[in-house]
């Protein structure tokens, strides 16, 4: 503050000796206003656009769910809970909660698990370990939409080479997209493999950072490599590990372009001729984007905010809990 | 700890300090091949011929189609306009939000203010708001703002991320000194300038690894784009590629061929950036 009395203290009236001094009144009161508004206005242009355009749909989602309500023609009047009702009592919207869960636990679970593992193998010593990294980080980078389009190929019925394979080992071929439990392996697989490369390096960025001599000591002592791994690299790295499943599940629950390539009959999102794996993103875009009906498609967003939030609390608690138990 | 406290440790000569053995190097290559292998597939299958896929897809050696399916590709979809508008947005954003970021992590790092703390904290936490989930009225504002069909719809709302913010405030705060701030403030520097010439410079790196990532993250862009661009005025690299899927006889060498020409840009940027974007993701986690 010093800084900027200074010029002002020493306002003068002579016209020619203030030209010599560093700044003049007017320029004193800019400076005083840059140093006690500037850092507003560099950070308003954050506030204002999130505002306008993340937070008001949020919050504004809310409102609509409460009324009957078309994207086109508006606001059809309130409702109360009414949609609620008709969506508690919707079976699409169980069926699609269901695959979401399944999709939560064989995929994101997967992915986190797969992780884990990968970021121990690259975690030792390793020649070349820039090549093995970039290796397994490089299915994210690649969009999500033609992985998904090359895997439903390679998930195939007659061409798939999932299926040639099962059909060398002398299984029958399977049409993954038919029925639930394929589709959701087939879908988990993508995700698996989009994201397990992702999480490894994350975790493997950790794991560098546990003390090595704690390794050292549990070798001295007999402990197998299993038993080092579990009981202390994990426990070490246990707030990425909570930090990952929590951002991987808010990522999971929200799960829409991989089963919504993976149809390949069409791109209406309703995953499948039987909904056998739509996810409550893919009802969300069904409702909203297809049948138009905001209001509907505003409740079920609202309840899936409410879903991603219970859920990351939960899978918070046990995390942290798995991962400090040694 | 309870390893700790084993009455007797066995001696043993010294702890071997794992060369990796063969094994583990299987294991890598096979999971190397897994990784690889779906892009390799993506790129093998365009250049054979439509007729020969339906034989069997073990076949996994090229043919020499490749040129006549990409041109199949343009002649379907306008594979050119796609990808100028993929460019342009994905420019756009990534210029803007590494901008727009920067600043106000500048500020919540080296200006004090009044409520910093307390704007901050609101920050972190709208990190993690999913707000993919306000689509519907965002999507009727864009309808207000007769923003729908066009690019804007899409640039705008990405302008700005909290994630963004929450980085760049990290760089500045571990990159740009006080005593530089400070400095440059007594030569009569004002705010913006200390921006421009002191703190800039100092965080170009990190700018360039969260630049980086969100051109990719842009680019990838699939459900926004697919809901409110026009796939047939204004479509982006994803949406002509899902758009590719939707005919009615599934031509697979003809998608493929679109999801390998979507995949090259990425391919090439990723070629030429692989060390920065592993260490990118690596820092990321450290500070997460």
């Amino acid at each position: 503050m010093s800084v900027t009395e200074l010029p002002r203290a020493a306002e003068a009236p002579e016209a020619p000796a203030a030209r010599r001094r560093p700044r003049s009144p007017w320029r004193s009161r800019i400076s005083r206003f840059d140093l006690r508004y500037t850092p507003y206005l560099f950070i308003l242009p954050f506030f204002v656009i999130f505002g306008v355009f993340a937070v008001y749909p949020l919050l504004y989602t809310g409102w609509i769910s409460f009324h009957e309500w078309a994207i086109i023609e508006g606001d059809q009047g309130w409702t109360g809970l009414g949609n609620y009702q008709d969506l508690f009592a919707d079976a699409y919207f169980w069926n699609a909660l269901l695959n979401t869960g399944l999709l939560l636990v064989l995929g994101t679970g997967g992915e986190l698990l797969a992780a884990l593992w990968l970021a121990a193998v690259l975690n030792r010593k390793l020649s070349g370990s820039a090549f093995w990294r970039a290796g397994v980080v490089l299915p994210h980078v690649i969009s999500v939409v033609a992985v998904s389009l090359v895997f439903a190929q390679l998930f195939g019925y007659q061409t798939g080479i999932f299926n040639d394979v099962l059909e060398l080992v002398g299984f029958d071929r399977i049409n993954w997209q038919a029925n639930r439990w394929s589709a959701i392996i087939a879908v988990s697989t993508i995700i698996i493999w989009r994201w397990a490369g992702y999480f490894a390096l994350i975790f493997l960025a950790a794991m560098q950072g546990v003390p090595h001599e704690l390794n050292e000591a549990a070798m001295l002592d007999g402990a197998s490599k299993r038993r080092i791994f579990w009981s202390i690299t994990v426990p070490s790295i246990r707030p990425t590990i909570v930090f990952c499943v929590v951002m991987s599940t808010i990522i999971g629950m929200q799960t829409f372009a991989e089963p919504q390539l993976f149809d390949v009959q069409g791109t209406e999102g309703t995953g499948g001729s039987d909904r056998q794996f739509q996810t409550l993103m893919m009802y969300l875009y069904e409702k909203g984007f297809r049948e138009f009906n905001a209001g509907y498609a505003a409740t079920l967003a609202w309840v899936m905010f409410l879903l991603i939030a219970v859920v990351s609390g939960i899978n918070y608690a046990l995390s942290r809990r798995i991962a400090s138990k040694d | 700890m309870a390893l700790a406290l084993r009455p007797a440790p066995r001696p043993r000569p010294r702890p071997r300090t794992e060369r990796s053995g063969a094994l583990v190097y299987a294991t890598l290559v096979g999971v190397m091949a897994a990784s690889l292998f779906p892009l390799y597939y993506s790129f093998v299958l365009p250049t054979r011929d439509n007729s020969a896929i339906g034989d069997s897809a073990l076949t996994l050696t090229p043919g020499g189609n490749l040129f006549h399916n990409i041109q199949r590709v343009y002649d379907t979809v306008d594979f050119w306009l796609a990808l100028r508008n993929s460019m342009i947005i994905s420019s756009t954003v990534t210029v803007c939000c590494v901008f727009l970021a920067s600043l106000a992590g500048f500020a919540f790092a080296k200006l004090p203010f009044r409520g910093r703390n307390a704007l901050f904290v609101t920050v972190v936490i709208t990190a993690m708001l999913p707000t993919q989930l306000g689509m519907i009225p965002l999507y009727m504002l864009m309808g207000e703002l007769g923003w729908i069909a066009t690019l804007k719809a899409v640039i705008v709302p990405a302008l700005v991320s909290a994630f963004a913010v929450f980085w760049m405030r990290q760089a500045c705060d571990e990159a740009v000194p006080y005593e530089l701030v400070e400095a440059a403030r007594v030569d009569g520097c004002s705010t913006l300038g200390i921006f421009w010439h002191v703190a800039m410079p100092a965080v170009r790196p990190q700018a360039a690894v969260l630049a980086m990532f969100t051109f990719m993250a842009t680019w990838n862009d699939f459900m926004w784009p697919l809901i409110v661009l026009d796939p047939s005025v204004t479509p982006t690299v994803q949406t002509a590629l899902s758009s590719l899927a939707s005919g009615y006889a599934l031509d697979y060498t003809l998608i493929l061929s679109g999801a390998a020409i979507g995949v090259l840009p990425l391919l090439v940027v990723f070629l030429l950036l692989s060390k920065q974007i592993v260490a990118g993701v690596m820092q990321g986690a450290v500070k997460g």
